[in-house]
């Protein structure tokens, strides 16, 4: 019974979405460089032996670059998945679940490849 | 989860074929969706033809024609004829668009002109859709010139610069062409306020005179009312008035982030 204008206007804004959409477009562009940077060093280390894959990790510069390019990828991957997941499931636990699910999922992946980095880099 | 698939009442079966009107020389083949909620069927699509040397060269004619010498309950709305009421929006060979300003000649589907109502929106009958929520999603916007400022006493002055801001936008008819063109607006059409709303609230939003900016992208900052335009474009390429929704959209993004900073 609730008119149409009400029902438009819901719950009414939630001040917020900007924090969100700025952080998208910055590791889009963090994502560019830095997917570039992974790509040429996946490129330069192929075919080359374990030690020197870990003597090329163990690089400061290359081991930071690395990290950069794992947090910032996976940031991206989790504020993504969170709209797709927004945008396509409406029923309010499912999509609860889901988007605690995005969170969890992006945490391990991101700490792991970080942690990995890490073990590499400092050679313990 | 959102509906990928129509429910078993909103299958479209296979519709009535009307014979060709005696003695045509030239006809187009309409086939035009048909639903009606006494009759308690299934919508259908039939087939109909027109005779090009009695009716005017628009799909709008065409249709008054079927109205008028074949088929009087076929239901469609349509006023002004010329582009500028926006009674007339309807998806046709593919695309919304106006049915009044698409000639019968510029659809690609062979020679055949397919006709269905506005997608994803309640049908009240045949080609005529519920806009109901859409109109609601307009008045949210408050489509009005907002003051604090005591009216003077002639008119609020507006420089030629700040006033050419507001051509591609004041053009908009509200035909809802662009909004029922939105994937995102068919997902999420009621939380997400659609291009056609957003894009009158863009025209508000950059009026030299209006002294509520602050108070609209207030309204506006919301991962749903806004933040669900994915820039799918799909709105720019159906306004029948050549306007552009998505870059109104973008510009409300940027004012958004511009004051962020």
């Amino acid at each position: 019974m609730r008119t149409p204008l009400g029902q438009v206007r819901g719950l009414g804004a939630a001040r917020s979405g900007t924090d969100h959409f700025w952080l998208q477009r910055l590791t889009a562009v963090s994502n560019l460089v830095l997917s570039t940077v992974f790509v040429g060093v996946l490129v330069s280390l192929a075919g080359d032996s374990h030690a020197s894959v870990v003597a090329t990790l163990s690089n400061p510069i290359v081991a930071i670059l690395m990290l950069l390019f794992v947090i910032s990828v996976v940031v991206h991957m989790r504020i993504g998945m969170q709209v797709i997941i927004e945008d396509y499931v409406h029923a309010e636990l499912p999509k609860l679940l889901l988007l605690m699910g995005n969170t969890f999922f992006a945490i391990v992946v991101g700490l792991s490849a970080v942690f990995a980095l890490l073990k590499i880099s400092f050679g313990v | 989860m959102v509906q990928l698939n129509l429910p078993k009442n909103s299958r479209i079966v296979g519709g009535k074929s009307w014979p060709k009107p005696a003695g045509a020389k030239t006809t187009t083949e309409f086939k035009v969706y048909r639903w009606n909620p006494e009759d308690g069927q299934n919508p259908r699509v039939d087939t109909f033809y027109v005779d090009r040397e009695d009716c005017g060269p628009m799909v709008l004619d065409g249709l008054i024609y079927i109205k008028s010498k074949i088929d009087s309950t076929l239901t469609f709305r349509r006023s002004c004829r010329e582009g500028i009421c926006g009674s007339c929006a309807m998806n046709i060979d593919g695309t919304n668009t106006l049915a009044c300003t698409k000639g019968m000649d510029d659809c690609a589907s062979g020679g055949t002109v397919k006709i269905y109502p506005l997608p994803h929106m309640p049908v009240v009958k045949d080609l005529v859709p519920d806009l109901t929520q859409f109109y609601a999603q307009h008045a949210s916007v408050e489509p009005w010139l907002k003051t604090d400022t005591r009216a003077p006493g002639d008119e609020w002055k507006q420089s030629r610069d700040d006033r050419e801001k507001l051509d591609g936008l004041y053009e908009c008819i509200l035909c809802a062409c662009c909004s029922t063109s939105c994937p995102s607006y068919w997902w999420n059409g009621d939380r997400y306020l659609g291009p056609a709303a957003l894009l009158q609230a863009y025209r508000w939003l950059i009026d030299s005179r209006d002294e509520a900016t602050g108070e609209r992208l207030d309204d506006l900052e919301d991962p749903f009312k806004l933040y669900r335009c994915h820039t799918i474009m799909n709105c720019a390429k159906a306004c029948p008035k050549g306007l552009n929704p998505a870059k109104a959209i973008a510009e409300i993004k940027g004012m958004m982030v511009a004051r962020q900073f």
